[in-house]
């Protein structure tokens, strides 16, 4: 497309152009307005004009008869700027005037005419325009009174040209406007373009040019940078995502792969065989299951799982959890406990529960403390709570705890932190209830129990008469 | 060994359609489940599908999600629209809870996320050809000397009452109106708690250990059996 195709393609000039139809438009009808007025004015006054010497010459002809008469249009005559005049007999023959030749047929009809005339003393063969009144006088004689129309052509010919040149400047002015406006539009538009083509090429770190001015284009602008700055942010997220999975799933397949193919090379009876098939299957389920956990964590993150959101009261999920892990803290040698208030929230019941359980998992996992008081049965507590900020589902230990430095890594994905390489799990717990919680509007707060932690999915509730309306 | 005492009840036969477009892992699970003595035919997409399950009469469907020519969830709501109930379990890679629930909104019995171990598979499906045999919602269950009651919810051992836990009741009701079949650890989490996640630990193992030891405990014949690598089964007499 060329350089001026592209520019009337522009919404910019394409708005232009019609302002400009329609301003014409208005100019032209204005004047013509105008011209319309100024021609009834002189066409009045030119009426006046003439009925006023018809008045006159009428009363001077009553005085002094038709000689009197005569004499009177003669004298009018020979004054600057003289009116037409044409006296005639009854049979038609002229007496007196300034008038040598008429359209014919005017001096027959009485009352207003237009018609084309000739001066007496004007020897050009150009016709002229005169508005004239003929009238019956007594004794059969004819006055015809007129005026030239030249003034009034004239100032109409002047107005008509006005108007020629007002629209034509003015559509050449909006013209040269729209296409002024159209290109620096279109240079922002062009610039905009080029940006985004760059960032379609791969380069997620450019950003659009904002101009000073504010305007909608910046705006625009702005929004389209905050849209980016998401984007770079969930493809460097997708990124790390996808490096970790490369490297926490292929750790495993390639022990799985060793596994089989020393079982191909070295096993010899069918109890070994067996042996090496079941751990193969006990290391699948394993990748299994981080996938899993991985494509809820992802899902959770891209807020897909907003659809299954009911009210529900946290308390429960509380106590349901305790019930299903008391048993298993027990055989810890540790004491699962919970102490709940009426929390209501918005949420998804699974996604929660599963978050819940996983903080609870870590707490068995890790919740022993460092040295045990003797007799005294170590605890982990999970509690529901209600307050100002919103509804806090939480789980404390009194185990050895998460340093302060380290807290904030124990919630990324496949983070396991030096103390805890030796216990099994998938390093995934934290950053999936992380996501649940973040997914509710929320976030997980790992604390000091001191000692232990405490892991607290801090959520907004709902109230209880807004979850009844 | 001690099969001798109570013969053990054959399980019924079952025939089963598997409508699955990938060639191996349908003769796979065909091969799997001639093994164990049911009849298996196969369909290789929606359409063969459909009209296979129309034209026979199956136990069972096996129904994978995504499939050429019909989705799975179109075969199944087809035929439900045209009054045929026939149990269908369907196979999916969406494993998460709303792809579970539209699922089983499109008239599917179960939901099995792949990848899935086969041993799960044949609990789900003998569990669903079971229930199609007709209600099993009697009042009250027995296996061997064990009895439990589910209006007054009294468990007896012979003549010895047994104290359970609310929900240790209703995991042993699971049991026991499945017993003589394979349940497994999702089986339980699914139907006894509800809940569709899998947990990272041997939790439910745990929960099974404390009724083993209330129900079995100091009694000569164990009626709480685990089957390595699958599950467990409440039934008279050993494996």
């Amino acid at each position: 497309m060329t350089a001026f195709g592209k520019l009337i393609r522009t919404t910019a000039f394409r708005l232009t152009l019609v302002y400009l139809f329609l301003f014409a438009l208005f100019a032209a009808s204005l004047l013509g307005y105008f011209a319309w007025n100024t021609r009834r004015m002189i066409t009045e006054q030119i009426t006046e004009t003439v009925n006023s010497e018809l008045s006159e010459l009428q009363q001077q002809y009553s005085h002094s008869g038709i000689r009197g008469l005569v004499y009177a249009i003669e004298n009018r005559t020979l004054r600057p700027g003289a009116n037409l005049y044409l006296l005639t007999t009854p049979q038609g023959q002229a007496v007196a005037g300034n008038i040598g030749s008429l359209q014919p047929g005017v001096m027959n009809h009485i009352g207003w005419a237009n018609t084309v005339y000739h001066r007496l003393d004007e020897n050009d063969s150009k016709n002229h325009f005169a508005l004239v009144r003929v009238t019956q006088l007594s004794g059969g004689f004819r006055l015809l009174i007129g005026r030239d129309l030249e003034e009034r052509q004239r100032l109409f010919g002047i107005v008509a040209k006005a108007a020629q040149w007002s629209v034509a400047i003015v559509l050449l002015l909006g013209l040269c406007g729209g296409i002024f406006v159209a290109r620096r539009v279109l240079h922002r538009i062009d610039a905009m373009t080029g940006t985004a083509q760059r960032i379609m090429g791969g380069d997620l770190s450019e950003r659009l040019p904002v101009g000073r001015s504010g305007d909608e284009l910046d705006r625009l602008a702005e929004n389209l940078n905050a849209m980016l700055e998401r984007i770079e942010a969930l493809m460097a997220g997708l990124q790390e995502v996808s490096d970790n999975i490369a490297h926490d799933l292929k750790t495993p397949l390639t022990r799985l792969r060793n596994r089989a193919e020393e079982a191909l090379a070295d096993a010899g009876n069918e109890a070994e065989y067996r042996a090496a098939l079941e751990r193969t299957i006990e290391e699948s389920d394993g990748l299994i299951r981080t996938f899993n956990a991985l494509l809820m964590i992802a899902r959770a993150e891209s807020g897909q799982a907003r659809d299954n959101m009911v009210d529900f009261d946290a308390a429960t999920v509380a106590r349901d959890i305790q019930e299903l892990y008391e048993p298993l803290a027990e055989d810890n040698g540790l004491a699962l406990e919970v102490q709940t208030e009426p929390a209501i929230i918005h949420g998804n019941r699974e996604l929660i529960s599963q978050a819940l359980a996983n903080l609870v998992e870590n707490a068995i996992k890790y919740g022993k403390p460092a040295e045990p008081a003797p007799g005294v049965k170590p605890s982990v507590l999970i509690e529901a709570r209600r307050d100002a900020e919103g509804v806090k589902l939480s789980v404390i230990d009194h185990g050895i705890g998460i340093p302060e430095a380290d807290r904030q890594r124990a919630m990324e994905r496949f983070v396991r932190l030096e103390a805890s390489r030796t216990l099994p799990g998938s390093g995934l717990g934290l950053s999936l209830a992380s996501a649940v919680a973040v997914l509710h509007g929320g976030a997980l707060r790992l604390d000091d129990a001191q000692p232990g932690v405490r892991a607290t999915l801090a959520m907004p509730g709902r109230d209880v008469e807004q979850a009844g309306a | 060994m001690v099969t001798a005492i109570n013969p053990e009840p054959t399980p019924s036969q079952m025939r089963l359609l598997i409508i699955e477009d990938d060639r191996e892992s349908a003769e796979y699970l065909a091969k799997a489940f001639r093994e164990v003595g049911h009849v298996a035919e196969l369909a290789g997409d929606g359409e063969e599908g459909l009209s296979l399950a129309q034209s026979g009469d199956y136990d069972v469907l096996v129904v994978d999600r995504m499939l050429p020519k019909r989705d799975g969830l179109s075969v199944i709501g087809t035929l439900r629209e045209k009054g045929d109930t026939t149990p269908a379990l369907i196979l999916s890679a969406l494993g998460q809870v709303d792809d579970r629930i539209k699922g089983l909104r499109a008239g599917g019995d179960d939901y099995l996320p792949k990848p899935y171990s086969f041993a799960e598979l044949l609990a789900r499906v003998e569990v669903l050809s079971r229930r199609r045999g007709g209600p099993s919602e009697e009042t009250s269950y027995r296996v061997g000397d064990l009895e439990l009651d589910r209006l007054s919810h009294q468990v007896k051992r012979g003549a010895t009452e047994i104290t359970l836990q609310p929900r240790e009741f209703r995991l042993l009701e699971y049991l026991m109106k499945h017993a003589g079949q394979v349940v497994t650890r999702t089986m339980l989490l699914e139907n006894v708690w509800d809940y569709h996640f899998d947990p990272q630990t041997n939790v439910i193992d745990v929960h099974i250990s404390r009724l083993r030891s209330k129900i079995d405990k100091g009694q000569e014949r164990p009626l709480l059996h685990t089957i390595r690598g699958a599950g467990y089964m409440i039934r008279d007499g050993l494996r």
